[in-house]
């Protein structure tokens, strides 16, 4: 096992030393081949999508498909543009001289990917690792073993395997490929594991783009189109794998007064979107294992909590499904507020004034995404201030992943780095500084012996005078 | 609340708290703060110039020329130029947003990371703690600068001039070795940038790894110089003349950025060779021309390089040492075997391998043998070996017919990539390695679209596919209600 994986990653730093990676046809040419297979192969996707977390066909055409479609559009579109080495202004100091910074590859990548978005998460870090000349490993997760060996199987058909491959496995698997030297890791999944990739890394110095999770907040304000807002809260929720999103919305502050216009605005839609028996609806992603079901029923079902249910509750353990639940004002230290909810329960948690909330958030760690529900630019603005996190999104939840023009990342515990479009291309790329400079506009100034006179000519060269710049071109001080 | 590690009990908790505490009261994100600050830096650098002077002399024998060019000229540059920019740099940039998503607003907005910890190294003590610090106040986050213990005097300058510069409650420095290193790296940092040893850089990042902490590294590694045949005697002279500023003019060579070794021609190398003595023996007629070398530690890892007989004998200039001064005169080695120390680690000192080539073109296979280098210098007229070295070699940084002085353009991103390091600084670059960038997306009520909801249906996926496929008159059909 480790012979053949040794092997592999050795076949891999051959072929990029070889050059095989760097080319703009070699790479356009996987990129379309990633395009054609995701184009041909929908309805096996759709099929190891429902099979891996029961996600509705439309979900996996417009989250999964569709998003790794234009993702290899876009990065056919602009490849030449990225792979431009970019002029630089060099200062007069080094005149006369040029300089550039060239984008060259890292060499040989790893991309372990997360079972909520397995095709997605796969190949949206691998089609920008292949824009930027790599050579790669994608590790898919096997908690979703139908995608994963769907990609073993396919990718090798449309790419060149010599360059790209998949490697399958779990835990031990994965941890022994990160014994292997890699020139960048991208680790998409949760901050336990997130550690032990970084810790894994030091050996050899990798350096890592992690893409971690977090709670993600929405504040809702009262100055708001309810109806919109409720559609567009319970679409980024339950609409996105059934919760189980890195920003997905995890938990909804609000002021007292306005949080039961907001529950009644949702159960509205949540009829509307998943019927009267939504463990009936085939709209609804199911729980994607037993581990993770029984993990949120002990947080649903937690003493501190089950008292503050107001909407859902139901689950079928057969299935692995729970209906959408929502909760009004559970204790801030419960289970529910501590960690990731990562599932279709939903807290509402009250304020008195809506600007309470903004301190509530921050005295937790750093999100992927915030969202904030106002038509008050005051509010935005103070929103926009007071809060980091990795993304915000005023007025919609979830979308803004979609633009390709906007880094998507987290920071702090929500993860390092970001990606998609260029983003993703440049975190797989290493931007090199060069500088050319010619034999003329030799300055003696520069060298020893050093004299006080020497010294005031660089010093004026320094802070860009430019009578010293022309003495020191000369050839001044004169004699020694 | 949320997800958050253990708190560390021992070392610098309060510190830490203290300093998150500043940062979420506004004081280091307000622009007007952040130009006091480096002002500040400025009016350090001009009033205490004597000083820092003095220091450098105590701690490495700089002499003052070098220290101005390396130092604080180099610094003074920076800061105006970080001052300059600095509204630029810290404005959002709006970008693209998708015609589907009318009316929109995307935005990338820079924010500060919140607290960081820089680590400087003791070659470049002054530069390697403010160049960093400065754009780490730039982009508004308050800064703890561990200095080198190794630099005692200057550490000991910073630690009692920055508080009287700058604002203290801010920004802070620690004294103290390793211990004190390890101490401060138990705790979550928002951002460390850490100049020094691999070994150190591992530990590092070994500590950093149980918070998440993000870290860029500034390493070592051995700088190649590629000697191409030069046919004129002036660009000879020239090219050895830059060799001299990048190696023994460069802190007697203990730089990152400074030449290791040089590649050439072997029937080239004669003549360079004889350039080269003859430059040394006239750029060191005294006695303060060179930095002496920093400790006996370091002193006596150079003079056992010399003391490997095959090594010792591949010396065609200098070789001698002065273990009551420190000091090792410039060296010149020809050939030493490739399995040797001197050829295996990174050398930081005064000494200067030539390995001989047949072709100037098998350098660039040389070179590809070794670990990742921060900097790959090359003297050459000939364009299409400059197009090879480019693309066929893989560095920090490549600098051609100079050495080191890419240092200060800075438009240029300064920093390693594989085991040279991961993290790029200098001006812009500095400001973005301590920001977070965060995207924005600002969107309005007043356009819905209904296929974005369940229940699910093909007619609606027909509209989702327009979308993306950016059908602007099928998805306008479709929504009028003529074509499915």
């Amino acid at each position: 096992m480790e012979e053949s994986r040794a092997a592999a990653v050795q076949e891999l730093r051959a072929r990029f030393a070889a050059g095989q990676t760097r080319p703009a046809e070699w790479r356009a040419k996987q990129l379309r081949g990633v395009l054609r297979m995701a184009t041909e192969m929908e309805a096996e996707i759709c099929d190891a999508l429902h099979a891996d977390v029961g996600k509705p066909k439309t979900e996996a055409h417009v989250h999964e498909i569709s998003l790794v479609k234009s993702s290899c559009l876009f990065a056919l579109k602009n490849l030449k543009k990225w792979m431009k080495p970019k002029k630089v202004h060099a200062r007069l100091m080094t005149f006369p001289s040029t300089a550039r910074i060239t984008k060259e590859p890292l060499g040989v990548v790893l991309v372990i990917s997360a079972w909520n978005y397995p095709l997605l998460l796969s190949l949206d870090p691998v089609i920008g690792a292949i824009a930027a000349g790599n050579a790669v490993v994608l590790k898919p997760s096997e908690v979703a073993p139908a995608t994963s060996s769907l990609l073993a199987e396919l990718l090798p058909r449309y790419v060149d395997s010599a360059c790209i491959k998949v490697v399958e496995g779990g835990v031990s698997e994965t941890t022994a490929l990160l014994e292997h030297k890699w020139d960048k890791i991208f680790y998409t999944g949760n901050s336990k594991v997130g550690r032990i990739v970084m810790a894994a890394a030091v050996k050899h110095l990798t350096p890592v783009v992690l893409e971690l999770g977090g709670k993600c907040p929405v504040i809702v304000d009262s100055n708001v189109n309810l109806h919109v807002t409720a559609k567009r809260i319970a679409a980024g929720k339950w609409g996105c794998n059934n919760g189980q999103a890195c920003i997905a919305p995890d938990f909804i502050i609000t002021t007292e007064s306005f949080a039961p216009k907001l529950l009644e605005a949702l159960k509205k839609v949540l009829e509307k979107f998943y019927g009267k028996d939504p463990l009936l609806s085939a709209d609804l992603s199911r729980v994607v294992t037993p581990n993770h079901f029984n993990r949120l029923l002990d947080m649903m079902d937690d003493e501190m909590v089950s008292d503050k249910i107001v909407f859902g509750g139901q689950r079928d353990e057969q299935k692995l499904k729970i209906a959408p639940t929502i909760f009004l004002d559970v204790p801030l230290d419960s289970a529910m507020m501590k960690e990731e909810i990562f599932g279709p329960l939903l807290p509402i948690i009250t304020v008195d004034k809506i600007h309470e909330s903004f301190g509530l958030i921050n005295s937790m760690t750093k999100p992927l995404a915030a969202y904030l529900f106002t038509r008050d630019s005051k509010l935005q603005k103070q929103f926009e201030s007071t809060i980091s996190a990795g993304g915000m999104l005023l007025n919609d939840t979830s979308v803004h992943l979609t633009n390709p023009h906007l880094p998507f990342g987290g920071v702090g515990e929500s993860g390092t780095g970001s990606y998609h479009g260029r983003f993703t291309f440049d975190a797989f790329s290493h931007g090199k500084a060069v500088l050319h400079r010619g034999f003329g506009g030799e300055a003696k100034a520069r060298y020893p012996p050093y004299s006080s006179a020497k010294l005031k000519i660089m010093k004026g060269v320094l802070v860009g005078k430019l009578g010293a710049m022309i003495q020191a071109i000369l050839g001044f001080p004169r004699g020694k | 609340m949320g997800s958050m590690p253990e708190k560390p009990r021992h070392g610098f908790g309060s510190l830490v708290t203290g300093l998150q505490e500043v940062c979420e009261s506004g004081i280091t994100k307000d622009l007007a703060w952040r130009r006091s600050q480096l002002k500040g830096i400025i009016r350090l650098l001009t009033e205490k110039e004597e000083e820092m002077f003095d220091v450098l002399r105590d701690d490495l024998g700089k002499h003052r020329a070098e220290s101005y060019r390396d130092e604080i000229g180099a610094l003074v540059k920076s800061v105006n130029h970080t001052l300059r920019n600095l509204e630029r740099w810290a404005a959002p940039e709006k970008v693209q947003a998708p015609l589907v998503s009318f009316p929109a607003t995307a935005l990338v907005v820079p924010e500060p990371l919140g607290v960081v910890l820089v680590f400087s190294c003791w070659n470049l003590p002054l530069g390697l703690a403010l160049e960093p610090l400065s754009g780490a106040i730039a982009a508004g986050n308050a800064v703890v600068v561990k200095p080198s213990e190794f630099a005692p005097a200057t550490a000991a300058f910073l630690a009692s001039n920055l508080p009287k510069y700058l604002d203290p409650r801010a920004v802070k420095v620690i004294l103290g070795g390793p211990e004190v290193g390890e101490q401060l790296m138990e705790h979550r940092w928002d951002k460390v940038l850490f100049t020094g040893s691999a070994r150190t850089g591992r530990i590092i990042l070994t500590k950093a790894a149980k918070h998440l902490t993000p870290v860029a590294l500034e390493l070592g590694s051995k700088c190649p110089c590629i000697i191409d045949r030069l046919d004129s005697k002036r660009d000879t002279q020239i090219a050895v003349n830059r060799i001299f500023g990048g190696k023994w003019s460069l802190c007697a060579g203990q730089a990152c950025l400074a030449i290791d070794y040089i590649l050439v021609e072997e029937e080239f190398a004669p003549a360079l060779i004889e350039v080269l003595k003859s430059t040394v023996k006239r750029f060191t007629t005294t006695p303060d021309c060179m930095a002496r070398i920093l400790n006996e530690k370091h002193f006596k890892r150079l003079s056992n390089y010399l003391k490997d007989r095959k090594v010792a004998a591949s010396v065609v200039h200098g070789g001698s040492v002065n273990p009551k001064t420190l000091t090792i005169e410039p060296t010149i080695l020809l050939n030493p075997p490739l399995d040797s120390d001197i050829m295996t680690e990174e050398i930081f000192g005064p000494i200067l391998p030539i390995i001989t080539v047949k072709k100037i073109e098998d350098s660039m296979k040389f070179v590809r043998s070794k670990p990742k280098p921060l900097a790959i210098y090359a003297f050459t007229r000939n364009e299409k070996l400059k197009s090879r070295i480019i693309n066929e070699t893989s560095s920090g940084s490549v600098t051609f017919n100079d050495a080191v002085v890419q240092y200060v353009v800075e438009g240029l991103p300064f920093g390693g990539v594989g085991q040279s390091g991961s993290g790029q600084y200098h001006g812009k670059y500095s400001f973005e390695l301590f920001s977070n960038k965060k995207a924005v997306f600002k969107r309005s009520f007043l356009i819905e679209f209904m296929f974005r909801y369940p229940p699910w249906d093909n007619g609606k996926i027909g509209m989702l596919r327009h979308v993306f496929n950016t059908n602007y008159v099928l998805l306008l059909l479709g929504l009028i209600g003529l074509r499915r």
